[in-house]
């Protein structure tokens, strides 16, 4: 009798166990059926090599995986390796020439085929092929060759001492391609393997099975995933189309969607929806600053072609004076307020993350009118002729041509600074051109954000993955776009200072990560405050997911997607 | 009539190339890159090789040929082999789109079936409400029913789709949660159930579209048919004592129906443009928001493919609408 007591409460014990388990963070694969994510902008290709977009990235980034991801701290996590490689443990050689990697063992395809490193080495020869038109090339600059003593380790050999050797083979934009797959697809013939850019195979936890360009891309689990536990969800719907309100919507006030991606959106406007009580909006900070850039040249129009925006000086943005007293009119606090409510932060800086190089030495979230007029009626420039528009000590009236991209929010901050800068005395003509050509880069075209044919411009950047060492070679003198560069390059404002490529010569030498991160808040402190550009707000992202999707993790530093394998549905469907 | 046809066939070639001529120049002449939707953590070297990558390396003239080459001789070799299982075409490259690395005419096909479904669709259901409302508009003129008529039309052709349609979703989708507010494109149908789901799916945005076509149809239809009923041979119909119904749909209709037959047929061709808004607003995703998304993003190949294709559907359709015209009203004779 004791003993069929016994044995029955243990059976009870178990039984109330598993039920305790309910809330299904463990279990069989595929437990939880379908998930529906919605991106507005939907997803091309699946090829993150040929695609450099976000979209296409993140899409690519629920097949295929790369050696290592960025958690949403922007800590480097392992995960088709054993452990991150450094100089303490051995992984990266003394004299940063060479970083090994070890796979870890066991790892399939998603067709059964071992993962293994003749895959890595393929993936850096298919995005270095000549003629291939690799969107991610500069992840592979300075390596000089990959070996594979074996089948589960990679060793990367640059060039020359490299302090940052992870660019490559990590992070959503560098994954692994299976080496069999895309065995026929390099250099010019990339474009041409449509099945391969589709559907990948890859080792992710799921596997493409249909895919409609522009459209919508199924998957379904895949059965080789290395976690027999993982994922949760046995399908996947990934639906592109429609803009950032009807996503918002389907998420948060019809429940038909359980994640939407990218809610550009007034913040009252996410308010209202949330009221729908579905979903939950998420907010994540990364790198994105939206930014004036002050043109150090001159852009007069009725400058010739080889002259306009490439002679110096420009006749007043160059003093001190006007761009610290430009900064000072500007409330930054009600910018954020106005144009993206929780998924934005004031920030003076040009690189605001992370936190090992943001530099804290500057503020600037007071607006201080009086202060900004002081400044320039101390520093000469008065309005001598009484028509309201101060001149410089030369007589040149202070008018301002203002251009930015046709985005609502952008407007909307254009037509607050206007009103800002005239109450200090400056005219301001405001301009906005379509994104597509704003930022195209066509060099027939004069109202391309590289030509700036403007005094002041106003768009948002970021740099991939966690080091700013290539983000800040943006503010060499070298780097400046003129016509001798067909108007490419990446020093907008065309900014130019001797100590400024001094100090970035000595980054691009320094391997100790705390050095490193001094040198870096010291450059960005050089740059914004010498006339390079006002930073405005640090811009998150902010996303949505359904209160019945557990396991999201907001990361801006990686693809949004890239836990996808740990989500799981949560008992509560309110 | 027969000479007719032949002559305007082989007029509308010349015209065909043409126009395709004037699109190319019009994109190459226009702002945009195919890069510009590029992030800009891109580099500028990295972009230009992807630009020569997608063949932009080229002078005009040769990526013109080219694309002529493609359309009029690969393209109906691939189309050939794929029906009747040859191979004419040898691995010849196709015309392949910037944005997605793909063949044009493999993306175009993957959109026909949304885009006939729901566009077409409500092409059919707004011509088919359009006749009887313009028929008794016509007949009872200056009563409710026409004045009704006459506001519903207003309305319809003045309200655009993008408020229209939100506010469809708005009320039957977030309000009383009846109907899905996005179309899944790849839903089969199989059962009764998985059909009473596609009819869900469409029904909102056929009725958006239907409402613009109705507008324009029912005013058509209620003018030609106030021309007829004024007519001589209507009085001598009804003094010969025949049914009020057969002089009204048998005598009257038929007569009415020669310009308002001639006015559907050149509007087909506007089914295939797709409704560019409102396949946004329901992400239902044909023909149009490729057409918008390919604009956007400077997609050289895929937006000349696209409106040659349009451009031959609308020449094609004034052909059949001319003749339709000949062919229905006996009074007109062309040679």
């Amino acid at each position: 009798m004791k003993l069929r007591t016994a044995l029955l409460s243990a059976t009870a014990a178990l039984a109330f166990g598993q039920l305790a388990h309910a809330d299904a963070h463990m279990g069989e694969r595929g437990r939880d059926g379908e998930v529906k994510i919605i991106y507005w902008q939907a997803a091309s290709i699946m090829n993150p090599f040929l695609s450099g977009g976000t979209k296409d990235v993140e899409a690519a980034s629920l097949v295929l995986e790369p050696l290592m991801r960025f958690d949403e701290t922007g800590a480097l996590v392992p995960w088709l390796v054993d452990e991150v490689p450094t100089v303490e443990n051995g992984g990266v050689s003394e004299d940063l020439t060479s970083i090994t990697y070890k796979i870890t063992d066991g790892i399939k395809w998603s067709d059964g085929t071992p993962f293994t490193s003749a895959d890595v080495k393929f993936t850096h020869e298919y995005c270095t092929a000549e003629g291939g038109g690799c969107a991610q090339a500069t992840k592979f600059v300075g390596i000089e060759s990959i070996e594979t003593p074996d089948a589960l380790t990679v060793t990367v050999n640059f060039e020359g001492p490299t302090p940052y050797p992870y660019s490559a083979f990590n992070g959503a934009e560098s994954p692994i391609i299976q080496a069999a797959q895309f065995a026929d697809c390099l250099g010019p013939k990339a474009p041409e393997c449509t099945d391969q850019n589709f559907k990948p195979i890859g080792t992710g936890a799921f596997k493409v099975d249909e895919f409609r360009t522009n459209d919508v891309a199924v998957l379904s689990m895949n059965e080789n995933y290395r976690d027999p536990a993982k994922p949760a969800f046995s399908k996947i719907t990934l639906k592109g189309g429609g803009d950032a309100t009807a996503s918002g919507r389907a998420v948060m006030e019809t429940g038909e969607y359980d994640y939407a991606w990218n809610l550009q959106l007034a913040p009252d406007v996410i308010a209202q929806m949330e009221e729908g009580g579905k979903g939950t909006p998420v907010a994540g900070f990364g790198t994105l600053v939206e930014r004036i850039m002050l043109n150090n040249t001159n852009p007069d129009s009725s400058l010739s072609d080889e002259e306009r925006s490439v002679i110096r000086p420009h006749p007043f943005l160059g003093d001190k004076a006007v761009y610290t007293a430009l900064s000072m009119a500007i409330d930054r606090p009600l910018l954020v307020e106005v144009g993206y409510g929780q998924a934005g932060r004031v920030t003076c800086n040009w690189v605001p993350a992370p936190e090992a190089y943001a530099s804290t030495s500057m503020t600037c979230d007071e607006q201080d009118i009086e202060g900004a007029k002081k400044m320039l009626e101390e520093a000469g420039f008065k309005d001598t002729d009484g028509d309201g528009v101060r001149e410089t000590p030369d007589g040149v009236p202070m008018n301002i041509l203002y251009q930015s991209s046709t985005n609502a929010v952008r407007q909307d901050f254009q037509a607050l600074i206007k009103d800002w800068w005239e109450q200090i005395g400056l005219s301001v003509e405001l301009r906005n051109i379509d994104a597509s050509v704003f930022f195209g880069g066509d060099p027939g075209s004069p109202d391309t954000f590289q030509k700036f044919f403007a005094d002041v411009e106003m768009y948002a950047n970021n740099f991939p993955g966690t080091d700013p060492q290539a983000y800040l070679g943006n503010g060499v003198c070298d780097a400046a776009p003129s016509p001798d560069t067909q108007w490419q390059g990446e020093n907008i404002s065309r900014f130019c200072m001797e100590e400024y490529d001094e100090l970035h010569a000595e980054l691009t030498k320094t391997a100790d990560l705390a050095e490193r991160g001094r040198i870096a808040k010291e450059l960005n402190d050089m740059a914004v405050q010498n006339g390079m550009m006002i930073p405005l707000v640090d811009r998150g992202r902010l996303s949505a997911h359904a209160n019945s999707l557990g396991g999201v993790v907001l990361n801006t530093w990686d693809s949004e997607l890239w836990n996808v394998a740990d989500w799981y549905r949560t008992g509560d469907n309110r | 009539m027969l000479n007719y046809a032949l002559r305007r066939t082989l007029m509308s070639i010349p015209t065909l190339l043409f126009i395709a001529f004037v699109i190319f120049m019009l994109l190459e002449l226009a702002p945009g890159d195919p890069m510009g939707t590029m992030p800009l953590t891109i580099p500028d070297e990295v972009k230009q090789r992807m630009r020569e990558a997608l063949g932009l390396g080229e002078p005009w003239y040769v990526r013109f040929g080219l694309w002529l080459y493609q359309f009029f001789v690969v393209e109906p070799q691939y189309w050939i082999d794929a029906t009747f299982g040859t191979d004419f075409a040898q691995g010849a490259q196709r015309i392949v789109s910037f944005q997605s690395r793909s063949p044009v005419f493999d993306v175009i096909a993957e959109r026909l079936p949304q885009t006939l479904w729901v566009v077409g669709m409500s092409y059919v259901v707004g011509v088919l409400i359009a006749l009887p409302i313009g028929i008794i508009s016509a007949y009872r003129q200056y009563s409710v029913f026409d004045q009704v008529g006459t506001f519903i039309s207003m309305v319809g052709f003045s309200v655009p789709p993008f408020f229209s349609g939100v506010l469809v979703i708005v009320i039957f989708s977030v309000q009383l949660g009846w109907l899905p507010s996005i179309y899944d494109t790849t839903h089969v149908v199989t059962s009764w159930d998985t059909f009473l789901f596609q009819l869900k799916q469409m029904i909102m945005p056929v009725m958006v579209l239907a409402l613009q076509t109705t507008a324009q149809v029912s005013r058509y239809m209620r003018a030609a048919m106030l021309d007829n009923l004024g007519q001589d041979y209507v009085r001598t119909a009804r003094a010969k004592g025949l049914k009020e119904s057969i002089v009204v749909m048998k005598h009257v209709l038929r007569n009415s129906m020669i310009p308002v037959v001639t006015v559907i047929a050149l509007g087909i061709p506007s089914i295939f443009g797709g409704a560019i808004i409102t396949e946004q607003v329901f992400k239902v995703n044909g023909l149009g928001q490729l057409l918008i998304l390919a604009l956007q993003g400077a997609d050289i190949p895929m937006v000349m493919t696209i409106t040659f294709l349009l451009a031959v559907l609308i020449v094609l359709m004034n052909l059949v609408a001319d003749i339709l015209y000949g062919v229905l009203d006996p009074r007109i004779r062309y040679d």
